[in-house]
């Protein structure tokens, strides 16, 4: 529980090292060919991972996508109806849940209200059957770890929320689990203590190395949180990648909404270079140029620009640079730290691009109705296939 | 307008419960009057309290009440809550509508009805195994324990309904067996629910006249049966007595009872839970 204890895997990973990207490491999770059906319809749906040691893997998906299911087969409280889970080596798929490795912390918290804190995070060592005198030793320096010392006696029904989610958080890591599933661990927190819990979160799990597993409906909680991110949709996994991997680089128009924002125009292949294509837009009155992505002319493809990429201007951009509309501010949103106007173009389409606030000023790059130039480089275009 | 709805309001409430308490408030009046005719007032007197401890034959139907009631409330609340707990944590399973309703089904059956079967059971059990042996005690127990389980099951089952499932599940995941899941989460939880079964199970078995004239045999007398042939010989003062103090009990019991329930639901809330 100390810091000397940090183990090597953490620092590698640190260090930027990608386990999933090297053949000689064997993955610590590995769930194969997972399916789960509720009435003949799949909730999961032949799902694989690999999750390695370590890592801190986040699950996104909105609601009906079968994360939740999935998490509940990890733990064990759903039996799959195909697939193999298998943890460190050891096959659980058959293995009832109090005799599995790992530990969850409910999005509900589940603390057990007719127990104090300090009973509530004994539980699950007083099930090993361990010495009282261990007992109340691990108890006291996990409830340290989470900054609730001294709070052992009270009931949960005594405590904020976000005291309570560091109870759930110490009951399921005190038994030092070889994984921890968290379900929605931040939902219930209101925005602030999120920013900081998440941060807490991200310590915790560098100070004990376990594997922690999150399920998320929320895109920004993942982004910030995990090494991994599997976007999930309708039962499977849509992309498995890096935050940023999936944020600039999505592999279809699903994970490019559903990760951010992103203004999607479709069109098809008019003319393509060794590295550069262009694509005349069906909904948009000019040509937009992207990376070449392996297409050919004639192909009907969506083209994917995130609002941070695209440069607003109330005079067109010198020199010859491509991908520049000529529209008027239509709408605009303040957030402090950025701004984000939605531009109309000529031929009608609205598109978001939101500005970095670099300078204090009372005054803005554009106003309400004021005619714009938007542009973006050519590179910063996403081509998206399906 | 405004002033008349509440006075009309006012008044049927009033009749209403006029309607409800002044028989059991005249009864416990005249429970305390000196005359010996029941319906003339001849001054405040204890006398029939006091005459209530002489009388061998209450006193001992008495007895016999309170250790059928104790005997059947506690068994009701074991298999009840049994019941119960096989209704809302086996999962879905097909025709658990139809158990569901079943357990609560002896609630709204006739007594007279449920009475005789009972009898009828008795009788032919007795000729098929030699048991039991007679009617009497037992019988009236077994038959209390039948009826009121079914009120102890209702009660458990709603409060195992509205219990976060997540919590047996954590106790689990944190490697609680289910049977000791049960043990250390479910049961400290359904406790307050279980209490207030057990007490109107108590308060059922002590009041019951009908289904235990069917089963209860030579010798077996409960209370509710001798203050019934009693009063089928004229009324008398100590029956007023004695009538007070059940209506003291059973109040004090259904008191009892309905505050386990409130608090036992306000004191651990069942966590709303999110979308997922």
């Amino acid at each position: 529980m100390s810091d000397s204890a940090k183990p090597p895997q953490r620092d590698a990973a640190r260090a930027n090292s990608r386990p999933w990207d090297d053949p000689g490491q064997k993955p610590f999770v590995q769930i194969t060919g997972l399916t789960k059906r509720f009435a003949d319809t799949p909730a999961v749906n032949d799902v694989s991972l690999d999750v390695y040691k370590g890592e801190l893997f986040a699950i996104l998906g909105g609601s009906g996508s079968g994360k939740t299911t999935l998490l509940r087969m990890l733990a064990g409280f759903e039996q799959p109806d195909a697939g193999r889970i298998v943890i460190d080596g050891v096959d659980m798929t058959l293995i009832p849940p109090y005799a599995r490795p790992l530990n969850m912390m409910f999005q509900s918290y589940a603390l057990f209200p007719h127990m104090t804190v300090g009973q509530n995070v004994a539980y699950g060592l007083r099930k090993e059957g361990l010495p009282r005198a261990d007992i109340r030793q691990r108890v006291n320096e996990i409830l340290a770890l989470v900054k609730l010392e001294g709070l052992g006696n009270r009931k949960p029904e005594q405590l904020s929320g976000g005291q309570k989610q560091r109870v759930a958080l110490a009951r399921a890591l005190v038994k030092r689990p070889k994984v921890l599933l968290l379900d929605e661990p931040l939902a219930a927190l209101d925005k602030k203590l999120r920013e900081y819990t998440q941060f807490e979160l991200m310590n915790i799990q560098d100070q004990l190395g376990i594997t922690f597993l999150v399920v998320t409906h929320d895109q920004e909680e993942a982004m910030t949180l995990a090494t991994r991110i599997a976007v999930m949709e309708a039962g499977k996994f849509v992309q498995i990648g890096t935050p940023t991997e999936i944020y600039e680089f999505p592999r279809n128009r699903f994970v490019a909404d559903f990760f951010g924002t992103i203004n999607l125009f479709a069109g098809s292949v008019a003319a393509l270079s060794v590295d550069t294509l262009r694509l005349r837009a069906t909904d948009l009155n000019g040509e937009i140029s992207a990376p070449a992505s392996g297409c050919t002319t004639g192909d009907n493809v969506w083209i994917g620009v995130r609002p941070e990429k695209i440069a607003l201007a109330k005079t067109a951009p010198e020199g010859a640079p491509r991908n520049v509309f000529k529209g008027v501010v239509w709408d605009l949103g303040y957030y402090g730290n950025l701004t984000v106007y939605r531009v109309k173009l000529e031929n009608g389409r609205i598109i978001q691009v939101s500005a970095q606030n670099r300078v204090r000023s009372s005054e803005r790059v554009a106003e309400w109705y004021d005619e714009v130039y938007v542009s973006w480089d050519a590179h910063n275009s996403v081509v998206l296939r399906e | 307008m405004r002033r008349r709805y509440p006075t009309f309001l006012i008044s049927v409430l009033a009749f209403g419960y006029a309607f409800l308490y002044v028989p059991i408030i005249l009864v416990m009046v005249y429970s305390f009057n000196d005359s010996r005719l029941v319906s003339i007032w001849g001054g405040f007197s204890l006398r029939w309290y006091g005459e209530l401890l002489h009388n061998e034959q209450i006193i001992d139907a008495a007895w016999l009440s309170l250790r059928v009631a104790v005997m059947s409330a506690t068994a009701a609340t074991v298999l009840g809550t049994l019941a119960a707990l096989a209704l809302t944590r086996m999962g879905r399973y097909r025709g658990r509508f139809l158990f569901t309703g079943m357990v609560a089904a002896p609630l709204v059956m006739p007594e007279i009805i449920t009475g005789l079967s009972l009898l009828l059971l008795f009788v032919s059990l007795q000729d098929l195994v030699g048991w039991p042996n007679g009617r009497g005690a037992l019988t009236i127990t077994l038959s209390h324990i039948t009826f009121s389980m079914a009120y102890v099951a209702v009660i458990v089952q709603s409060r195992l309904a509205a219990m976060d499932a997540t919590l047996e599940e954590a106790a689990m995941d944190l490697g609680g067996t289910p049977f000791r899941v049960t043990l250390d989460i479910t049961l400290p939880l359904v406790m307050p629910a279980m209490l207030s079964g057990w007490l109107l199970a108590f308060t059922l078995s002590l009041d019951d006249l009908v289904i235990t004239s069917f089963v209860s045999g030579p010798g077996a007398s409960t209370l509710p049966m001798v203050i019934y042939s009693k009063v089928k010989l004229g009324l008398t003062p100590d029956i007023n007595a004695l009538a007070t103090l059940i209506i003291v009990v059973v109040t004090l019991c259904v008191a009892c009872a309905g505050w386990l329930t409130l608090s036992g639901n306000a004191k651990s809330p069942t966590v709303a839970r999110t979308h997922n």
